[in-house]
């Protein structure tokens, strides 16, 4: 994509503006020109300019709020819009866990959001179920929506956040097309095996993950002496 | 009356008028830390709760709960408790009653007509302990999503669920 110069005085008049540079072999480029793609140029524009979904259901939404305010200031990175409609977002943030009841909200809003969208899942309770390793909470929203960045933490420091977002914006940047987001290999591997997930019997895909309580030598009051498989899924 | 003696002499007073409007035999009585605690068969719990409500003064429901004795140890009466702490603010004096009932399909008469308070409480007694409360004008789920099946506070159901939490769509990139 090509820029024109400015034709203001002030840099109209500069003596170097006709400069043509030539690099041996390649096609001639004149200065204050650039080329690029649109694709580049794109991303370019979005990862500057994300517009957050607050879904803060937990304690993680607080520090989500500090990293909204004055000392922190997530608008030095483009990202301070915090919006709460799905429809103006396209950066899901999930602070907070996810109750069994609250899920099926939480996919109804990620329909919503336009492409292309991102989602971050902050905290260790968004990423894991955390400590609430209970018949209401889920385990982790990545199992039911698509999650590009993981917060660890519980809550994670305002900082932390501020990783997350550049993060995204890295994996916009690399991975963005015009048209959606699915050029990055690790989204297209996540993909794959979610789609492998879906058909796998219920309780024999994470059925390996549970049964902890052996490892790490505690015992939760009415849990696994009683678990099956069937129970775990 | 100090204020140390108050509440023991306000139930000594709920006592005497019970006594001489039931007499004998109808509950039975303990007593925990000063708490006053009458046991009642499911028979007679309307009656009592009424007696209390009307002729004791005791006209605030302040709680109403349920607890599940499935395997509790020296246990010997019903499975399932059913608690209405009952005040009277005139006195002072509180009173604890207990209703038991047994698997299956648990159910006692519902407090609303007394105590309108009681709707939400009873509902939510029904959510995590599937106990039906008779004459109850709505009784829904509370808590629990409305398709939910299971009573999650029952001692028979394990802590992480039989995989309710994890029953939904998965959503891929591809399809939103
Ligand atoms: S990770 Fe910690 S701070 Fe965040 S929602 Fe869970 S318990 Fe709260």
């Amino acid at each position: 994509m090509a820029m024109n110069p400015p034709t203001s005085p002030a840099f109209g008049q500069r003596a170097g503006s006709d400069l043509i540079i030539t690099p041996s072999g390649q096609p001639e480029v004149p200065e204050n020109v650039f080329l690029t793609t649109m694709d580049s140029v794109v991303s370019w524009c979005r990862k500057y300019s994300l517009w957050p979904m607050p879904f803060a259901t937990a304690c993680c939404g607080i520090e989500l709020m500090a990293v909204g305010a004055s000392r922190f200031d997530i608008a030095r990175f483009g990202a301070e819009v915090m919006r709460f409609s799905p429809r103006q977002c396209d950066l899901m943030i999930v602070a907070g866990r996810v109750a069994m009841k609250m899920m099926p909200v939480l996919q109804r809003i990620w329909l919503q959001m336009p492409e292309p969208k991102w989602c971050i899942s902050m905290g260790a309770c968004a990423s894991t179920g955390g400590i609430f390793d209970t018949y209401a909470v889920v385990q982790g929203v990545d199992r039911f929506i698509p999650v590009d960045v993981y917060i660890p933490g519980c809550p994670p420091r305002p900082e932390q956040i501020l990783r997350a977002i550049m993060d995204i914006q890295e994996k916009v940047q690399k991975g963005g097309t015009t048209f959606g987001n699915e050029g990055l290999p690790e989204l297209r591997a996540r993909e794959r095996y979610m789609i492998a997930q879906r058909d796998t019997a219920p309780g024999a895909g994470i059925a390996d993950e549970r049964g902890d309580e052996a490892r790490f030598g505690y015992r939760i009051p009415g849990g696994p002496g009683r678990l099956g498989l069937e129970e775990t899924r | 009356m100090s204020a140390a003696t108050a509440p023991h002499a306000a139930q000594a007073q709920i006592l005497a008028t019970l006594a001489a409007h039931f007499g004998d035999g109808v509950f039975s009585i303990s007593r925990f830390r000063g708490n006053l605690r009458l046991f009642v068969p499911k028979s007679r719990l309307v009656e009592l709760l009424t007696a209390l409500k009307q002729q004791c003064g005791c006209t605030y429901l302040a709680e109403l709960g349920a607890a599940d004795y499935l395997g509790y140890p020296g246990r010997t009466r019903n499975r399932f408790e059913v608690h209405y702490v009952l005040r009277n603010f005139d006195t002072g004096g509180s009173v604890i009653v207990k209703a038991g009932v047994d698997d299956p399909d648990p159910s006692l008469p519902s407090a609303y007509p007394l105590w309108p308070g009681a709707d939400w409480m009873e509902r939510e007694v029904f959510d995590m302990y599937g106990i039906r409360f008779e004459g109850h004008p709505d009784l829904r789920r509370i808590l629990m999503p409305d398709e939910f099946t299971a009573f999650p506070l029952r001692k028979d159901y394990p802590l992480r669920g039989r995989g309710e939490r994890h029953n939904f769509p998965k959503l891929t990139r591809a399809e939103s």
